[in-house]
């Protein structure tokens, strides 16, 4: 498994992937805590959620079993759903505010 | 060969995850997250997990990017106005960034060090089997699924009607006879609808 050949064939070390995973969802932590932009915060937790996602596909690859694919199966349709009823949140929120600035928003902040 | 694709694919969807964060414009930060969903598709290719390829490029670069960029055109955010947070903010967001993934990176320094094998897992990413497990072994978490999607589905076309009353009390309150065509037309749907 260490000479270059079997490198060449099979590949990717799981490490890779692990790094790969905490790096896109630091990204998204970044984002959340970085933009004021309600839609662009939106996005990040998308790609936390993607980050999770490939996490999940590589050990459930890795350890031959199918149960985590399914379970991304499921996060998907969560996602489909949280990105739904986030977005009317965000129309209805416009409508009374004027603006997706989450600064506006700090009612609920003491 | 996959070594250089992952590379390949993992320098990308970094690179453009970094430019969803850091584009001004929320535009390009939807087609930078397109370019990013794209590439973990890729991953899942790799990984072969097939199926999950097919779902990932139909619901989010589909679907869900789709819903981002109509409410962007809705809500008429396509230009760079957003006020940046102040300086301490930005950096202490860097900082606590960095921290999360210093501490991450610390606890999974060494965890696994094997490699995957491709080609020996190659049969469970196909629609078969996944939907031989998904019937099967998950067959009560599929059906909560379906349950969730309506509700998120009433829970979305609620939201809507509701605004849709509020603006046009307001705008017959406020406006009078000299509405603008779009309370006009919301109010006629809202008597067509109660007729």
């Amino acid at each position: 498994m260490n000479d270059s050949a079997s490198q060449a064939m099979h590949g990717v070390p799981l490490n890779y992937y692990i790094w790969l995973s905490s790096a896109l969802f630091v990204i998204g932590v970044l984002g959340v805590l970085y933009r004021r932009n309600a839609i662009v915060i939106f996005m990040c937790i998308e790609l936390m959620l993607n980050a999770v996602n490939l996490l999940l596909v590589a050990f459930s690859s890795f350890h031959n079993d199918g149960g985590g694919q399914v379970f991304v199966f499921l996060i998907m349709a969560v996602a489909a759903a949280e990105v739904a009823v986030g977005l009317a949140i965000l129309i209805v929120i416009y409508h009374n505010t004027r603006s997706t600035d989450i600064n506006v928003l700090n009612k609920l902040k003491w | 060969m996959t070594l250089y694709v992952f590379y390949f694919l993992s320098f990308l969807a970094v690179l453009s995850a970094l430019m969803v964060v850091f584009s001004r414009n929320p535009i390009y930060s939807v087609l930078y997250l397109v370019i990013t969903f794209f590439c973990v598709g890729g991953h899942y290719l790799i990984l072969s997990a097939e199926f999950l390829f097919a779902v990932h490029i139909i619901v989010y670069a589909g679907a869900i990017m789709v819903l981002f960029l109509y409410v962007i055109m809705l809500l008429n955010l396509n230009q760079a106005t957003e006020p940046l947070k102040t300086h301490f903010y930005r950096f202490s967001a860097l900082i606590s960034a960095g921290l999360l993934m210093l501490v991450i990176v610390a606890a999974l320094r060494g965890a696994e060090s094997a490699e995957i094998v491709f080609g020996a897992s190659a049969e469970i990413g196909l629609v078969k089997n996944l939907g031989k497990m998904l019937f099967n072994e998950f067959l009560l978490p599929f059906e909560i699924v379906s349950i969730l999607l309506l509700a998120a589905m009433v829970g979305a076309v609620m939201l809507g009607k509701t605004h849709m009353k509020n603006s046009s009390v307001t705008s017959e309150k406020t406006n009078g006879l000299s509405a603008d065509p779009a309370a006009m037309n919301i109010k006629n749907a809202k008597q067509f609808t109660n007729e």
